[in-house]
């Protein structure tokens, strides 16, 4: 299985919903399929993705926010899992694609690659209840939709293979990313509220 | 020494008064009254971190979202936040607005606490943060509204370090 293929899969389920990336080629992959305003590439900060993600659920408990995170992120915000955990926002989806690498820095191993450090335990002994751990696109799929009709904060980890895009590069500066994120989510609290 | 009750009050009500409803942090000894009545107001969403650079996401999530929001640290927090400051907050115009107990300064008894107060304003310095001591109880509430202020305006971190003589009685 393939990062890019999962997010080519979940891409036309975006359209509305407030997505948050890590750094590189996972970044790259959502982008490449055409870029939206309600998506935000974390371009560094690594492990903060999904922080982030927390903080936009917490106080948009209407919008559905989906962090698309990775190996090499989350080992380096572990603590993440524990406050997830104990805010358990339900309308929080955190992918976690696990290629066991540091793809976008060289290649290297990260320490899931042996087999050794398993992500999914981690989440669920930090105590959250749905956690899935994934190897194949259908299963993936499967696991997605069941996180999308949940009312409850879900985990998807998703063993991929360490490959990425050929070319990287984005026309779009980070605090311009940031500016149209948030006038997204601003403009759509307004016409939530304008009277139908 | 013990915590300030009445200056924990006054710093908690400056910062309801400055119209913000949620808070991040990471509970300290001086921030602890502080925490006690964020946790009791229905008004304030707390969120309490494992790790204070967790609470440079939640913040810049909070703002993205359109939710004022000040952090609560201390200054040993605050350092190791500093990469989510540097490459979250600074890279993206993100505002903080930073409320940070300055511990290890003069009265200090701990040994523990010298070395980051010793360091502190240093370290803010050499991050280009704009930053105000708090010392005394009746500017305090306006000193949290300005700096809430500065961090909109500038899309900067903005830090108000908290000394003994204001969280100390």
């Amino acid at each position: 299985m393939e990062r890019a293929g999962c997010i080519e899969m979940i891409y036309p389920e975006l359209g509305d919903k407030l997505v948050v990336t890590i750094m590189g080629a996972c970044a790259q992959e959502l982008y490449n399929l055409g870029h939206c305003d309600n998506f935000f590439y974390l371009q560094h900060a690594m492990g903060l993705a999904s922080s982030i993600g927390l903080g936009l659920a917490m106080h948009l408990p209407r919008d559905r926010v989906i962090v698309l995170d990775g190996d090499g992120s989350v080992l380096m915000n572990l603590g993440t899992f524990v406050t997830l955990a104990r805010y358990r926002p339900k309308n929080l989806i955190h992918v976690v694609f696990d290629n066991g690498s540091l793809l976008s820095t060289g290649g290297f191993d990260s320490q899931t690659a042996s087999g050794l450090t398993d992500i999914a335990a981690i989440a669920r002994g930090a105590g959250i209840e749905h956690v899935a751990a994934v190897s194949t696109t259908t299963e993936f799929g499967e696991a997605f939709v069941e996180a999308l009709e949940r009312d409850d904060l879900s985990v998807i980890v998703a063993k991929v293979a360490a490959v990425g895009p050929e070319h990287y590069g984005m026309d779009l500066q980070l605090p311009e990313n940031a500016f149209r994120f948030k006038r997204w989510i601003a403009e759509r609290k307004r016409a939530a509220e304008r009277p139908t | 020494m013990t915590v300030s009750y009445e200056n924990s009050k006054i710093i908690f009500d400056g910062i309801k008064a400055a119209g913000i409803r949620s808070i991040s942090a990471l509970p300290e000894t001086w921030l602890g009254l502080l925490l006690q009545r964020a946790e009791d107001d229905p008004d304030i969403q707390l969120v309490q971190v494992a790790k204070e650079e967790e609470a440079i996401g939640i913040a810049a999530g909070a703002y993205l979202a359109g939710t004022p929001h000040v952090l609560l640290m201390q200054n040993h927090g605050f350092f190791g936040a500093i990469n989510g400051i540097v490459s979250l907050a600074q890279l993206y115009h993100i505002p903080l607005c930073m409320l940070i107990a300055f511990r290890g300064h003069w009265g200090e008894p701990y040994p523990w606490h010298t070395r980051g107060g010793i360091v502190t304003e240093g370290v803010v310095r050499a991050l280009g943060i704009p930053f105000e001591y708090a010392r005394e109880p009746d500017k305090v509430a306006k000193q949290i509204r300005e700096a809430w202020t500065f961090s909109q305006s500038s899309l900067s971190p903005v830090a108000l370090l908290l000394t003994r003589d204001l969280m100390e009685s």
